[in-house]
């Protein structure tokens, strides 16, 4: 089994086939959790402990499909054009409260890591967990988490935040529409703004500015927060 | 096709020299998104241009990351050594990023309105 994985082409076919029958089983059952990504992690693990095969092995071919995650990040420059003139309309209330929505969430996940006791690693890691994975893999690089860990961490917050976002928001009188998916946007990212745009264009729309916003807002404000944190804390 | 490799790669390789000679504190792709942004709103870029290959990076997107998730088996003994504060830290944060966000916005909105109303009143009187 381990030969045929030596062959970088093998394994991005192999990526790509169970990304595309995740996503499919995904669309056939609508269930949130069953979230493409998720899943084909969840299936690509095993595989590879199972046969013996290390990750050195399996990022040959990962590698080239990690590429195109810088590329696909500039990108998302043109739905930030196509929203351009919606965002000027309410611009000083959207970057107010993304920005307040992207100070709160690098603070609070530090300082409940740090009451719990994590590590330094651990807890810069966490810091960029609302953004984007793209975003917050080069953030966490640049502050010295590990990046692998932050993916694994936006992933599981996304999913968490499509699947009970709304009610929470509920629950606690968030009632505007706009509010409502703009702070989706701002905590649960793309799997946020994903489950939005269930809901209706528009609300996809504003949780992709608040996705897009606060991913800006994290890459450029996190090593100072986490700097001026750094006077408080000893991390 | 060209065309829209030219303008993204282009893009973000200028994002790498930005960051490569000033040593901001932000990643190249960011940089390189901005620009792209900023190229379109003067129009010496044409949506039509970079319409396919933009749909196609951000549609795809999730799926470039799957290897980084892959990565998480090289730190396996670390994450099941901090499971509780990783799961605590992340879910409880990002209730309070949804309310707060959502809080703020909300507020400020209803300001907004409420100072705009009493304008309307005043010029009324």
């Amino acid at each position: 089994m381990n030969w045929i994985f030596q062959n970088e082409l093998v394994i991005i076919a192999f990526t790509a086939i169970i990304y595309f029958g995740a996503q499919k089983l995904q669309k056939k059952t609508g269930i949130v959790v069953l979230n493409p990504i998720l899943i084909t992690i969840a299936i690509i693990i095993p595989f590879l402990i199972v046969f013996h095969i290390d990750y050195e092995v399996y990022n040959k071919g990962g590698k080239y499909i990690e590429f195109f995650l810088k590329p696909a990040v500039v990108a998302l420059g043109v739905p930030l054009y196509q929203q351009l003139e919606k965002i000027k309309k309410q611009a000083l209330h959207i970057i107010i409260s993304q920005l307040i929505g992207c100070l709160v969430g690098i603070v609070s996940v530090v300082l409940i890591a740090k009451m719990m006791g994590a590590s330094k690693e651990i807890i810069f890691s966490l810091a960029p967990k609302s953004v984007t994975t793209p975003i917050a893999i080069e953030v966490s690089k640049t502050i010295g988490g590990i990046a692998p860990l932050t993916a694994s961490v936006v992933i599981v917050v996304g999913i968490f935040g499509a699947i009970f976002g709304y009610g929470i928001m509920k629950l606690t009188k968030v009632k505007n529409p706009i509010a409502q998916s703009l702070s989706m946007g701002n905590a649960a990212h793309a799997v946020g703004t994903s489950k939005s745009m269930e809901i209706s264009p528009n609300f996809g729309a504003m949780s992709s500015i608040g996705l897009i916003i606060n991913g800006i807002f994290t890459a450029i404000l996190s090593p100072y927060i986490l700097k001026l944190m750094g006077h408080w804390i000893t991390f | 096709m060209i065309r829209q490799c030219a303008i993204i790669f282009g893009c973000l390789a200028i994002g790498e020299l930005i960051v490569h000679f000033t040593s901001i504190n932000l990643p190249s792709s960011i940089i390189g998104m901005l620009l792209l942004t900023l190229l379109l709103k003067l129009e010496w870029i044409k949506l039509e241009w970079i319409k396919g290959i933009a749909d196609f990076l951000v549609n795809a997107l999730p799926f470039f990351f799957v290897p980084a998730g892959v990565a998480v088996m090289l730190y396996y003994d670390l994450i099941f050594a901090s499971f509780w504060e990783i799961l605590v830290a992340s879910f409880g944060s990002t209730i309070i990023v949804l309310v707060v966000t959502g809080w703020t916005h909300q507020h400020l909105r209803v300001r907004t309105k409420k100072n705009r109303s009493k304008r309307e009143k005043l010029i009324a009187r």
